[in-house]
């Protein structure tokens, strides 16, 4: 009866082709929130009792420490704790091989800014008067600020303390093929030194936590972190708790980008001031504390030495790296195999071979930054390209489309490549951008460069060694009609929640509006390993995408056994379920889902996804920068350069990216100018220094010192969506939000080079800089060295 | 985020209320407070009491005096309306100008006249947390004894940053103080001294007013050059007010007076001197542009005080001169 009642014909209905989710302009599932201003970020939250901590840090580049003497603080009415670094002893890391850092010092400071006491009080002026009320000695030593003089310095004083090799945090050396004998043979050699000075994120939310025992002696940590599970996991380590013990909750996020993907400081600190207190407590980091924790992108000083054939064929490419680290190791091993790994792709090399050493030095920590160790090597490689390019007579475009790499292939160091959209990418901005005629003639000053790019979707190997999924998702259905999906996947402002709710959505025939997605709490999702190299579209998307089509053959095989066809007549669509040859017959979501509960219970489905692992070579450190797919760019930039000023105009950029399917296409244009901004900011103004005249202190740590572009800065920029869906990826997906950035900066400079002939090999292209640059092509010219360039011998 | 000290605040009324309240030792006074207020959670400064301006409507009008022969702004004005309103636009073109390129919108629609012209001077060195300072040991305008700045210098050299301040002097303004002994008028050429700490020589006690515009009285071409990083919030570190008052209202008419004044050096802004040359020749002889940029190259030194080396900014002034010039002879 019922079922005859819902079989009932409410209208025609007509099932239009594509009517899913899939590939659709979507408002992301919490942009409404966010717009209002009632999102709850980590430091909205307050619960009743709760304390207020504060980190006191290092004035100094390097010290021991000769002593902590705490008693006024603790004197002081509404101080209720003090904490240093004997209290958190346990060394940790985010790379379980180097554990190199401990929540506060323990015998030394390392750079200024380093934690060394923290005090819980009642509110945060009087936390802040408790740390200037600790005394603490310090007995300074000198400090090392150049990391090619750290590395020549004595291997018996390290920087840091668990250094194995003095100031040598990680070397990797890897050669493919023959480069010496490919650099001899080449008929044409590109010499060049390249030096990245270092940027950080400037995430407009500062870091912020949150710690709170229950009774029951559950220990819950709030924290604006991008890796929920890892922050988990060292939380237990290093407290000494039990993980069943320990709740991680990641609240929304106002930005990250690499420089919340680690634990830091401040969440030992509240957990433990909290276990102490027996009372909630928060700690969120002023903007100068955002710059001390930093973790932002290295420093590489790059000498490159490419060898092509005269029709522009790479024969060999040879890559030394310096890496600036900082304090501490962070993603460092990572980041020195980044630094060659994965500058292999978008083309055919003959020959390659890397050697990388990445040094300790006395300032705040290097990390991944959007397109994590390989921005710096990207900038290297491309321009070399550019000058190989004029040397030949060859453009530029061209000369990228002669080495390209294609689909299916296998890079020199011997990572399988699947879909590859690349020449797709070059000929839309190369259409878009009017290249060839506009390259042709515009005058001095003005001009267009180009740059490509390779980035990963997801690492096939976890950061820790197991064998588990790396990406789990669970979905629930009700009779209501909903779908609840939960997940341990961090929304860092990437999308990511929008991503599961569009493949649920496409799925089952819901709108973005009935699903629920709950992520990245430890107590209520399946472990997710966090939000970091790219990898949540591909594998928590197939994760999701599993999940939702066991649900899809329960709920359509419910539908069909009641109207007696075959279960693959029935589609779900506009929350509805239809017989596919007679539209008419139709019933409504909730009442198939209730049909599909009578018959199966309730409806829970998991799906979780493992990598390939068999997509890499067989050599030491092969498995790092492999990933199950990879996304594949191109940037054509316009530059107006203003020959006496030296500023740089960067009048627009257009972006093309294989993001092998847009699942929800303007979350991923908005990833693709997103990228192209920051990448640009990187070309001409952000600079992460530190001051060696005075101490190390760093060079302006506000955002007003730190200058990162406004509105009236940023370039025009244009978004080119390619899709080349690649086998790996959920409906073929892949990355959109690391790639995108990588051929700014390179583009940018080979655009000043097209504009006025000069090379900007060193970052950023401050107008000094280029000032001092067009002095010397000037110079040049004028002594007949090199012909006018592009003035027609004017 | 940085907290703010503990501290009263008072909001009088009037003027003389103001001054009452100012008297009283430790008060400082406030209006929009985009400056003051980073100041202070930078512990740049400590008052018990600060006198907001806030409500004192005396210090918001902006009228023509015509028998004085000059415009008078309230120094409460904020810079939005000074940028917007039409009798500066008309008359004071080049003040409406720089006025309206004061940090960003949201900073320009708080702060006010007043603040700008009573900017503290700013260093790369002060302008900094109190932890950061320590690290460094202070410096003169702070907690220490040196200047890192002009290494053995025993002067705070801390940069005058104000937008509005060079094109006020260019066009001769005078400001109006006001205190519980009276009132005094003074040309703001002779308001600033070259030291960092103390930059003005309004005493603690006083209020400024208004700011006494004397409206043009002849053809003249004016205009305010200003070069920051970023084409929003930041402060300038190039900055440069040009007047010229020309015997007929056109670009190629004789310059009959001109008045070149540079923002961002030391503490004080340098007017730029012996331009006599240019006198007579017509503003669109390419000659005058180039005569004047290499008086502004040859009496303007910046200092490392800002950001960007200064030999850098030296060639700028010279390079962003000749262009302000250009411009007003393009425009006609």
């Amino acid at each position: 009866m019922p079922d005859d009642a819902a079989k009932s014909i409410v209208a025609p209905v007509t099932v239009v082709a594509g009517a899913g989710q899939v590939g659709k302009v979507h408002r992301k599932v919490d942009a409404m929130e966010r717009m209002r201003g009632i999102t709850r970020y980590t430091d909205d939250l307050v619960l009743p009792g709760m304390l207020h901590a504060k980190i006191k840090r290092s004035p100094h580049a390097h010290a021991r420490i000769v002593g902590i003497d705490a008693s006024a603080a603790l004197a002081m009415p509404g101080v209720l704790a003090v904490i240093t670094g004997r209290d958190l002893p346990v060394p940790y890391g985010i790379i379980p091989w180097t554990p190199d850092e401990t929540a506060l010092a323990l015998d030394k400071a390392l750079f200024v800014g380093d934690g060394v006491a923290a005090v819980a009080a009642v509110d945060e002026d009087t936390a802040i008067a408790a740390c200037d009320a600790i005394a603490v000695e310090y007995e300074p030593l000198p400090p090392l600020f150049d990391p090619e003089a750290a590395l020549a310095a004595s291997e018996h004083n390290p920087i840091n303390p668990y250094s194995r090799h003095g100031n040598l945090s990680k070397e990797v050396l890897l050669e493919f093929g023959d480069v010496e004998a490919g650099l001899a043979d080449a008929p044409l050699v590109i010499e060049g030194e390249y030096f990245f000075e270092g940027t950080t994120h400037a995430a407009i939310e500062p870091h912020c936590a949150l710690a709170h025992v229950e009774p029951s002696g559950l220990l819950t940590v709030w924290s604006s972190t991008q890796v929920s599970h890892y922050l988990h996991r060292e939380l237990a380590k290093v407290l000494g708790l039990p993980a069943h013990r320990i709740r991680v909750i990641q609240p929304p996020l106002g930005g990250a980008f690499g420089g919340k993907s680690e634990p830091f400081d401040l969440e030992f600190c509240v957990a433990k001031l909290a276990l102490a207190t027996g009372r909630p407590v928060k700690l969120l980091y002023t903007r100068e504390e955002v710059f001390y924790a930093h973790r932002g992108r290295h420093p590489m000083r790059m000498r490159y030495r490419t060898g092509f054939s005269r029709e522009g064929k790479i024969l060999a490419m040879d890559a030394r790296t310096i890496i600036d680290g900082g304090a501490y190791s962070s993603f460092g091993l990572v980041t020195t195999y980044y630094s060659g790994q994965l500058a292999c792709s978008p083309y055919v090399m003959g020959a390659y071979r890397f050697h990388s050493r990445r040094a300790y030095t006395n300032k705040p920590a290097c990390g991944p930054k959007r397109g994590h160790g390989s921005v710096q090597p990207r900038f290297a490689t491309e321009v070399q390209l550019d000058k190989a390019a004029v040397a030949l007579g060859i453009d530029p475009i061209d000369l990228r489309r002669r080495n390209d790499l294609g689909g299916d292939a296998k890079t020199v160091n011997e990572f399988r490549i699947g879909s590859n959209g690349f020449l797709e990418c070059l000929e839309k901005v190369e259409a878009a951008s009017g290249w060839i005629e506009r390259r042709a003639t515009l005058p001095y000053g003005r001009g267009l460069g180009v740059a490509g790019s390779t980035y990963i979707c997801g690492t096939n190997y976890p950061i820790y060694p197991n064998a588990m999924p790396q990406a789990a998702v669970q979905i629930c259905l009700d009779r209501s009609g909903r779908a609840r999906v939960f997940a341990g996947a961090n929304d860092i402002g990437q999308g990511s929640n929008t991503m599961l709710a569009v493949i649920v959505g496409e799925e089952l025939g819901l709108p973005l509006t009935d699903i629920r997605v709950v992520t990245a709490d430890t107590d209520l999702t399946p472990v997710d390993l966090g939000a970091y190299s790219s990898r949540i579209t591909l594998m928590v998307g197939n994760a999701c995408l599993e999940a939702a089509r066991k649900l899809r053959k329960l709920v359509t095989g419910s539908v069909a056994r009641r109207w007696g066809i075959p279960g693959d007549r029935v589609v779900l669509a506009e929350r509805l379920a239809l017989d596919r040859e007679n539209p008419e017959q139709h019933v409504a979501l909730a009442q198939a889902f209730a049909w599909a509960e009578e018959d199966h219970g309730l409806l829970g489905e998991v799906g979780s996804y493992n990598t390939p692992k068999d997509r890499h070579g067989d050599y030491r450190g092969g498995t790092i920068g492999a990933s199950p797919a990879y996304s594949f760019t191109a940037h054509v930039a316009e530059v107006e350069v203003d020959p006496d000023t030296g500023v740089v105009d960067v009048k627009t950029i257009w972006v093309a990216h294989d993001c092998g399917r847009a699942l929800s296409r303007k979350v991923v244009e908005g990833q693709m100018e997103g990228s192209a901004y920051m990448g640009f900011a990187e070309a001409i103004m952000e600079q992460h220094v530190v001051d060696p005249g005075h101490g190390g202190v760093h060079a302006g740590p506000s955002l007003l010192d730190y200058r990162i572009p406004t509105f009236l800065d940023t370039p025009e920029l244009h978004s080119l969506i390619v899709e080349a869906p690649d086998p790996q990826g959920p409906y073929g997906a892949k990355e959109a939000g690391e790639g995108p950035l990588h051929p700014s900066i390179p583009a940018i400079a080979n655009a000043i080079y097209d504009a006025v002939g000069i090379r900007m090999d060193t970052l950023p292209f401050s107008p000094p800089k280029v000032l001092r640059a067009l002095a010397q092509r000037r110079a040049a010219e004028a002594a007949g060295q090199l012909a006018p360039h592009k003035r027609g011998g004017a | 985020m940085l907290r703010l000290p503990g501290f009263e605040v008072a909001t009088p009324r009037t003027i003389d209320e103001a001054a009452t309240l100012l008297a009283r030792p430790g008060a400082r006074v406030v209006a929009g407070g985009t400056d003051l207020l980073p100041n202070l959670k930078h512990r740049l400064e400590q008052p018990s009491l600060l006198v907001s301006l806030a409500a004192v409507r005396e210090l918001g009008e902006v009228v023509v005096d015509a028998r004085a022969g000059v415009l008078r702004i309230g120094a409460g004005v904020t810079l939005t309306a000074v940028s917007e309103h039409p009798l500066v636009r008309e008359h004071l073109p080049s003040l409406a100008d720089a006025a309206g390129r004061v940090a960003s919108p949201l900073i320009r629609n708080m702060g006010t006249l007043g603040g700008n012209v009573n900017l503290d001077t700013r260093c790369r060195y002060v302008n900094q947390t109190a932890f950061w300072r320590s690290a460094i040991g202070g410096c003169l305008k702070s907690e220490g004894n040196v200047c890192h700045v002009v290494p053995g210098g025993r002067n705070c050299v801390a940069a005058m940053s104000s937008d509005c301040v060079p094109v006020l002097i260019s066009l001769e303004a005078a400001a109006v103080l006001r205190s519980t002994a009276g009132g005094r008028e003074l040309p703001l050429a002779e308001y600033f001294q070259a030291d960092g700490r103390e930059h003005t020589v309004r005493r603690p006690d006083e209020i400024m007013a208004e700011i006494r515009v004397p409206l043009p009285t002849g053809p003249r071409r004016c205009a305010y050059s200003k070069w920051s990083v970023r084409k929003s919030i930041d402060f300038p570190l190039v900055s440069i007010a040009l007047r010229f008052d020309l015997a007929a209202d056109a670009v190629d008419a004789a310059i009959t007076a001109v008045r070149v004044v540079v923002g961002v050096l030391g503490s004080r802004p340098r007017e730029v001197t012996q331009l006599d040359a240019v006198i007579g020749q017509p503003l669109s002889d390419p000659k005058v542009a180039e005569a004047i940029a290499a008086r502004v190259h040859a009496q303007c030194k910046p200092l490392e005080n800002v950001p960007y080396e200064a030999p850098y900014r030296r060639e700028m002034l010279a390079v962003h001169t000749r262009r302000a010039i250009a411009r007003l002879v393009a425009e006609g």
